[in-house]
């Protein structure tokens, strides 16, 4: 790469769209070394990311394995369709990212973004539904600490099952709480990288609509891709563990 | 050496080199420094940003040994003290010990030393930059309003429940900076794996990237899991959930996990940086290969492995039970196997060495001297029979500031003294420079070995008083960080002048042979004039490298 000095320097040249497209920034040799790079970049972004929820799902894993019953308890009353539903919506999307990426493979762009405004509706059907499970949740007092004039309130409906479990554990309550704790923070930062994601989504949109997009250059596409299916696959292990575990033991 | 390598042609005569187009002098302007996408110019930005956190640590420390000059609380009430302590720990952890160098000096090596132009992401770089000083000004907005008083580990329930300073800001600051220090390892990662130039095999890279990027793989799993863990601790003060509180269910040990299972691995992530200077100092200053050089070059990656499995001997006396306690003790021990390999290599390496005392190397002698102390003192604190009796005490307090003062600042003083050439083209003063290198090395010891004493004899850390039969220790201490302070404002203040007035240092004032010295000093802004082929690892001295240092040396002055 003998390109001269006073091009590199002007690293902004090569930052837009067109000017990336035929040539690597000024940092790279060849196009491909770009992509790898990239590529490398967005994996090693997601270990971090696996760490981050790492951390919730250890947190999660500990409490649960203290307070068993009133884990149960407290993840029997969310509201196992919706969950699903959302399941279903989160991994439709990831089949219209896909397809947005193939799209611009074979340079269909109309197509590219069709697949990326579907990915968005779906990923903002899933926040929607969110926004109605935790508006439920604050309707039943469900929510933990003092930021509410509401303060948490749980109890079992049927006093049968609550006094079982009180016998399992007397303290269930609170231990309901932390349960709530978790969900809240759990499904809360899944949700702020959803909605990270669809910013994201809307600038590649903006940009794809402008064509700077095709079969030779749809690196973005692919990474936000990866980092979609990413924050699919979080929610693919959160709702098992918060909405499912355990629910067979209320008959 | 015969290689397609830009060397220059005129490397004796010093006084053309600023001539030349360089990273320096390509731009003028403020604009160009603050949105410089250099990995150069960046480098220059976190050497001043780091700087100014070191002396805002450096006040608060000079606050705690003032405090501890005499018995009794004159110079300030509990309260303040624990502010004090704690802002000094905060400042001194995550805004130097764990950036000083990885950004100051990795980001400025790294593409030199493995012959690239830039890092693989130039704007995650500058990015890194501006977030780190955002997270500075959280924190700094946190002192400026009265601080925090948790300790720099903010244990719960205090930090969430009970303490009624700054938590929230301060642990926000620290969130976002986490952020930096993740981008700059992933820039690491992907530059070094992608970036390198032709013939320049993982076996030739000097040892500093080898540390760097162990360094990088450490930063890139722990920092995700403390930014979580923080968040969960800002959640609970500002929400009230009960997570880590006793009262409403929660598990407080759960934090000490959480927290340690990073910043166990964070003291990891200040010294191996600084080993790896150390093993470029060693070898460049002895005039030879580095003694075992894929052996050291593994135990980076072995201290980065063992390194995350041994966070539980924190907890020992946190109610621990006795099997995953011992586990946890022969573990913590087994991290000084690759450590001692490092020492013995290096010492190995200085063996029938062509030793030249130039201050670099002062601070790399110094450095082996206080890490081996640091090192088996964290040996003994590892074992299950001394910790419960030195738990809490300045003797744990001397020994991780002999890893982390004695081993991290002393790297890091030691490679900004051997590269500084190489960054803004000029000399610093000889005598002056050495002057400072004894003085640190004679403060330090002076601060913290009486530190040792005093912890085993039972005075506990983090009181503002003490009881008087004490004292004598602690004037010591004190008067040692007195001479640790100027012999760290010493080179703050050369190397200030030098970067203005300094004498041209050519452009390889030290002989040495590794990529980063083939290129002018300073560097162009593309950093190689051609992309240079390397045909040989980094150490490899021959007679002619020996002559060619002695008439370097006596240049130098």
């Amino acid at each position: 790469m003998a390109s001269s000095p006073l091009v590199d320097r002007h690293g902004h040249d090569v930052h837009g769209g067109h000017a990336s497209r035929r040539h690597p920034a000024h940092q790279f040799d060849t196009m491909e070394q770009q992509k790898e790079s990239s590529t490398l970049g967005m994996w090693l972004f997601l270990v971090t990311e696996i760490m981050f929820f790492g951390g919730l799902f250890t947190a999660y894993l500990v409490y649960r394995t203290l307070y068993p019953a009133a884990f149960a308890a407290a993840s029997s009353t969310l509201n196992v369709p919706l969950g699903a539903l959302n399941t279903a919506v989160l991994i439709c999307s990831s089949l219209t990212m896909a397809l947005a990426i193939r799209s611009a493979q074979v340079n269909w762009r109309k197509g590219a973004m069709i697949f990326l405004v579907l990915t968005m509706a779906l990923g903002s059907t899933f926040l929607v539904v969110k926004a109605f499970e935790y508006h439920d949740k604050f309707v039943e007092h469900h929510v933990p600490g003092h930021i509410l004039n509401t303060p948490f309130h749980f109890v079992l409906e049927d006093a049968r099952e609550a006094s079982a479990i009180a016998k399992l554990d007397p303290d269930y309550q609170r231990h309901a709480e932390i349960f709530f704790s978790l969900y809240f923070i759990m499904t809360g930062v899944h949700a702020t990288h959803m909605i990270i994601g669809l910013g994201i989504l809307a600038v590649l949109l903006f940009y794809t609509r402008r064509g700077k997009y095709d079969s030779e250059y749809y690196n973005p596409l692919e990474m936000t891709g990866l980092y979609w299916h990413f924050v699919d696959i979080v929610w693919i292990f959160l709702f098992p563990l918060l909405y499912l575990l355990g629910a067979h033991l209320h008959g | 050496m015969d290689t397609t390598v830009a060397r220059s042609p005129i490397l004796p005569t010093p006084e053309t080199s600023f001539e030349r187009p360089n990273y320096l002098n390509a731009e003028y302007g403020w604009k160009s420094w603050l949105f410089t996408l250099d990995h150069k110019r960046i480098a220059l930005l976190y050497l001043l940003s780091v700087t100014v956190f070191f002396g805002l640590g450096g006040i608060f420390a000079g606050l705690i040994r003032l405090e501890l000059l005499t018995p009794e609380g004159d110079l300030m009430g509990p309260d303040t003290y624990n502010r004090v302590f704690t802002m000094h720990g905060i400042i001194m952890v995550f805004f130097f010990l764990i950036p000083a160098i990885p950004a100051v000096l990795g980001n400025f090596l790294v593409p030199l030393m493995i012959g690239a132009k830039d890092l693989a992401m130039p704007r995650l770089n500058l990015a890194s930059w501006y977030v780190y000083n955002l997270g500075g000004i959280f924190t700094l907005w946190a002192i400026v309003n009265g601080g925090v008083d948790t300790g720099w580990t903010f244990y719960t329930p205090f930090s969430t429940t009970y303490s009624n300073t700054y938590v929230v800001p301060t642990a926000l600051g620290i969130f976002i900076t986490g952020f930096s220090t993740i981008f700059t390892a992933l820039n690491f990662i992907v530059t070094i794996h992608r970036m390198r130039a032709p013939g320049l095999n993982w076996f030739r890279l000097p040892l500093f990237i080898w540390s760097t990027y162990a360094t990088s793989l450490i930063i890139m799993l722990g920092t995700p899991v403390i930014a979580i863990t923080i968040l969960l601790v800002a959640a609970e003060r500002v929400l009230g959930l009960g997570i880590f509180n006793p009262k409403l269910g929660g598990d407080p040990v759960l934090f000490e996990h959480m927290f340690w299972f990073y910043s166990h691995p964070a003291v990891y992530i200040m010294i191996l940086p600084a080993m790896g200077v150390v093993s470029e100092l060693i070898g460049h200053f002895a005039r030879k290969k580095v003694f075992g050089y894929r052996v050291v070059a593994f135990a980076s990656v072995a201290i980065a492995v063992l390194g995350f499995l041994v966070w539980g001997h924190h907890l020992f006396v946190a109610g621990e039970s006795i099997y995953s306690a011992t586990v946890f003790s022969v573990l913590s021990m087994l991290v000084a196997v690759p450590s001692a390999v490092k020492v013995f290599n290096w010492t190995a390496t200085l063996y029938e060495g062509s030793i030249s005392f130039q201050t670099p190397m002062l601070y790399a002698l110094g450095f082996i001297g206080l890490f081996t102390i640091g090192g088996l003192t964290g040996v003994m604190v590892a074992t299950l029979g001394i910790d419960p009796h030195v738990h809490d005490t300045y003797f744990i307090v001397a020994h991780f500031h002999y890893v982390m003062v004695g081993g991290t600042i002393m790297g890091y003083l030691g490679g900004i003294h051997y590269w500084w050439p190489k960054m803004t083209g000029r000399l610093y003063p000889g005598f002056l420079s050495k002057l400072s290198a004894l003085l640190v090395f004679v403060g330090f010891n002076l601060t913290f070995f009486p530190q040792f004493i005093l912890g085993y004899m039972g005075m506990p850390r983090r009181y503002w008083s003490y009881p008087p039969e004490f004292q004598v220790l602690n004037v010591l201490s004190t008067a040692g960080a007195s001479v640790l302070a100027v012999g760290y404002t010493l080179p703050l203040c050369y190397f200030a002048w030098s970067f203005k007035y300094g004498k041209k240092s050519g452009d390889n004032p030290w002989g040495a042979n590794s990529l980063e010295w083939d290129t002018p000093s300073p560097p162009p802004t593309e950093n190689f004039y051609t992309t240079p082929v390397v045909t040989h690892g980094p150490y490899e001295y021959t007679r002619e490298g020996v002559h060619n240092r002695t008439t370097q040396e006596a240049n130098f002055g």
